[in-house]
């Protein structure tokens, strides 16, 4: 590694590179970095096209598996567990 | 019953089969109504919900059919699909590479990819991705530390985009190789 600095954004205090951005990709999206670690990606994601793709990608991807994997109980099902629980009062 | 669809998807992708998904839905409703007392009004009760659909899962369901250690998921590098989907069909006029390229897969392809995982990454996404609880949440459903849930989470939802990927390529919509 040579002192010349490749990356502006990933050497200076408070942004971070690439390395750090996809290793915390999904703290980042689930909403659970600190504030400090949270911008420093914000800042590294307002510069970075690659990432911001990356990031962009995994997101689509969350929406589609939260839409993709729902099912609808059969109508049975809800009139079975209420007679059930009223068994239980009785 | 408000939560039902969703515990009833949740118990859908545990148990695996669609009886035993019912019968894990009515047992839990059961479950909460008798401890009723025990769930602190004011608190998150789809949450608590949830803790005893996982509790009652992993006591009845999986003792009756436990499998040989599955608690290892094959690891693969970060952003393993897309490096494989994007890229194919370029940006197509109006939408998104991605939203493109994520739309070929099937509704059972990614209920299936889901389900392919071992059992404690399996629920750990679910809850996470499909159900949008936080770290904490999930840390007290499945009565286990945050960083567990961490790494589950991880691992768990790598190792989905290799199953994905595997169906895609089963069907040429994937690039073997990273683009």
């Amino acid at each position: 590694m040579s002192d010349e600095v490749a990356d502006p954004f990933g050497a200076a205090p408070g942004y971070a590179d690439c390395e750090e951005a996809v290793r915390t990709l999904y703290e980042y999206l689930d909403g659970e970095l600190t504030e400090e670690r949270r911008l420093a990606i914000q800042r590294h994601l307002d510069h970075c096209g690659p990432c911001i793709e990356a990031f962009g990608f995994e997101v689509e991807l969350r929406r589609m598996l939260a839409s993709r994997c729902r099912d609808h109980p059969p109508a049975e099902l809800r009139e079975r567990i209420a007679r059930a629980l009223g068994e239980e009062h009785d | 019953m408000g939560f039902m669809p969703s515990l009833y998807t949740a118990a859908l992708r545990m148990t695996r089969n669609r009886a035993d998904a019912e019968d894990l839905v009515q047992e839990t409703y059961l479950r909460a109504y008798r401890a009723y007392e025990s769930f602190t009004e004011g608190t998150n009760l789809k949450a608590w919900l949830y803790k005893i659909l996982t509790n009652t899962f992993i006591n009845q369901y999986r003792s009756r059919r436990r499998r040989p250690e599955e608690a290892e998921v094959e690891d693969v590098e970060d952003l393993y699909l897309y490096h494989r989907l994007v890229g194919r069909d370029g940006a197509a006029a109006g939408r998104s590479a991605e939203e493109v390229a994520l739309d070929r897969f099937t509704d059972d392809e990614v209920k299936a990819a889901l389900e392919s995982l071992p059992e404690s990454f399996r629920m750990t996404v679910l809850l996470a991705d499909v159900e949008g609880f936080s770290y904490r949440e999930i840390a007290d459903i499945m009565d286990v530390p945050i960083g567990t849930v961490m790494s589950r989470l991880h691992r768990g939802r790598r190792a989905l985009q290799k199953a994905l990927a595997d169906f895609g390529l089963s069907r040429g919509l994937v690039a073997a190789q990273p683009r």
